[in-house]
């Protein structure tokens, strides 16, 4: 019956059809093909850069070696110390929007605002963080201050996630806690925050996605020393990757240790990625179960 | 007794409307140091000269500060990377949301959003290493780092956030809608492209939106492949954004120095385009929701 219907069509319409199928096809190859180049160039040129020398060292002018240890570890730094900094805010904020807030006006405020925040290009966070934290406060360039222009930056991620996962904690187990004589803060301590800790885990995986890839918002903050300085060094310069990424590609011209550092962070990238989807079904299997 | 605990809520409550309140206080905390430190420098130049000025030379010895080269070069850049992007953007949503099975529609999905995952940096180098030598050798510069190849570049970037929000856009498109196009006699292609699309277009727009916004923005991938020269701009001439303009000097301009000053300058106004480009994705995403 169909086939028939399509032959009595004209031409006309079956050209149409035919012309949007192939635009489909040729867009979804074009952006498979983008994909597949991508991740196998950079790992390609990327991977045999590797060597554990690279790993585990400094750089050394004297011997005129690369190593990009500190770099790793100004990576894990920050990452950890926005997280530190942006959870409360992030996680508070969304347990104000959803358990206590009553003014319709404020909640569309601060949700204006989270709007916004995630708009602002990172550029502009990094010339900001230099403004507030360095002249305004009087810090150093420092990992720390790079942490805190990322938390302001994460802000709205670790939000809006541990808001859409505490609107599907139930309505009932809240009223069972009020029943049974627990307080608003008892409650939320207890059952409501419990409820959405996929939420937060899954802001967390997206937003540590984001600090791995960053460097505009870190070029003014967090500066470009590769020197292991201190034990954690919060207080002092640092490159993160992907900064380092960019210093040896654009200033030194060094692309076998650019394209090893980019072949890290793809790989990084894919397992932000996987982990995100492995929680997202973790943890909807618990609930249903 | 009682009174106590409600003290103690009380106090909580406040706590976290306190915390809920941080993040309106950073959006203005950013508003009002970009002004502060970006309005000193467009009264020193002028308005008219800072914004239609077509020659930057902040380092020269009678320094020029005309910002319109960056101006032009982003929006230039931005348009060249929706027209480039947005079609295939297009195409790929439709055809996940409407055509694609489960298991196709899951496999481009993931490409899609580890795509979207890659750092901007990496865009950068693989645009330096592959894109630039390709686009000199096809047009026969001197040098491919140029407007058009930062054009690529951004499209590219901006081809997930596009994906993505059209196939959220298309996916809430009532069946029925479908379903009495079809029983009309419609067949599938035409009720995609003229039942679902239409009735998805805000939510299109507004990813396109998002993309401009996303494009306009971006400063590290921008730096790496458009060769970074403050020219008026020309699709195969080495070119300077807003972004990068911010970027590129201001490791080594002068603190307290016009120059400097300058450079906070352009951030705002910047930061101008993002806010109005905000305005409009809200505006959009409401109607969308709205339906």
């Amino acid at each position: 019956m169909q086939d028939m219907q399509k032959k009595r069509l004209p031409l006309r319409r079956r050209a149409y059809a035919a012309a949007m199928i192939a635009l489909m096809g040729a867009a979804v190859i074009l952006t498979c093909a983008l994909t597949v180049f991508f991740i196998g160039y950079v790992l390609s040129k990327g991977l045999p850069n590797i060597t554990w020398e690279l790993l585990s060292t400094s750089p050394s002018y004297l011997k005129e070696t690369v190593g990009i240890l500190p770099d790793i570890r100004n990576t894990l730094v920050i990452v950890l110390a926005t997280l530190v900094i942006v959870l409360p805010f992030g996680v508070g904020a969304a347990v104000y929007l959803n358990e206590y807030a009553e003014n319709r006006r404020l909640v569309s405020l601060i949700e204006y605002a989270a709007e916004t925040l995630s708009g602002i290009p990172s550029i502009i966070y990094g010339l900001v963080g230099m403004l507030v934290f360095q002249q305004f406060l009087g810090m150093q360039t420092s990992l720390l201050c790079g942490a805190l222009t990322l938390a302001i930056m994460n802000l709205p991620t670790i939000l809006r996630n541990t808001q859409e996962s505490l609107k599907t904690v139930p309505q009932a187990y809240r009223e069972g806690a009020f029943g049974l004589g627990a307080g608003k803060w008892r409650t939320i301590r207890t059952v409501v925050l419990p409820g959405c800790v996929d939420g937060i885990i899954t802001g967390c995986i997206l937003a540590v996605g984001r600090i791995l890839g960053e460097s505009a918002a870190l070029l003014f903050t967090a500066g470009f020393a590769h020197a292991l300085n201190g034990c954690l060094g919060l207080m002092s310069s640092g490159a993160t990757l992907t900064v380092a990424l960019y210093v040896y590609a654009k200033e030194q011209g060094e692309f076998g240790v650019a394209f090893a550092i980019a072949a890290i962070l793809m790989v990084m990238t894919v397992l932000m990625d996987l982990a995100a989807v492995l929680v997202g079904r973790f943890f909807e299997k618990r609930r249903n179960a | 007794m009682k009174s106590k605990m409600h003290l103690g809520e009380d106090a909580i409550r406040g706590v976290f409307m306190l915390l809920g309140m941080v993040t309106v206080a950073c959006v203005l905390l950013i508003t009002v140091y970009l002004i502060l430190a970006g309005v000193p420098a467009i009264r020193e130049i002028g308005l008219g000269p800072f914004l239609l000025g077509r020659v930057w030379a902040s380092t020269a010895a009678e320094p020029k500060f005309g910002i319109l080269p960056f101006i032009l070069t982003s929006l230039y850049g931005t348009a060249g990377a929706i027209v480039l992007g947005v079609p295939v953007g297009f195409f790929t949503a439709v055809y996940l949301a409407k055509v694609a099975g489960e298991r196709t529609r899951r496999v481009v999905g993931a490409a899609v959003s580890l795509l979207a995952g890659i750092p901007s940096v990496v865009y950068g180098l693989v645009g330096m290493m592959v894109l630039v030598p390709g686009v000199r050798e096809l047009f026969g510069l001197s040098d491919g780092a140029s407007l058009f190849s930062a054009m690529v570049v951004l499209s590219v970037m901006i081809l997930p956030s596009i994906v993505k929000m059209s196939l959220t856009a298309l996916e809430a498109v009532p069946r029925e809608y479908e379903d009495a196009s079809l029983a009309l006699g419609a067949t599938p292609m035409e009720t995609y492209f003229r039942v679902s699309v239409p009735a998805a277009r805000s939510g299109i727009a507004a990813a396109v939106v998002l993309g401009v916004g996303r494009a306009i923005g971006e400063a590290m991938a921008v730096m790496m492949v458009s060769g970074n020269v403050a020219n008026m701009p020309s699709l195969f001439q080495s070119v300077r954004f807003l972004t990068t303009a911010v970027a590129s000097e201001m490791s080594y301009s002068a603190e307290g120095s016009l120059q400097r000053k300058a450079l906070f300058s352009i951030a705002l106004v910047l930061f101008l385009f993002i806010m109005l480009i905000n305005a409009v994705l809200n505006a959009l995403l409401k109607r969308s929701r709205e339906g």
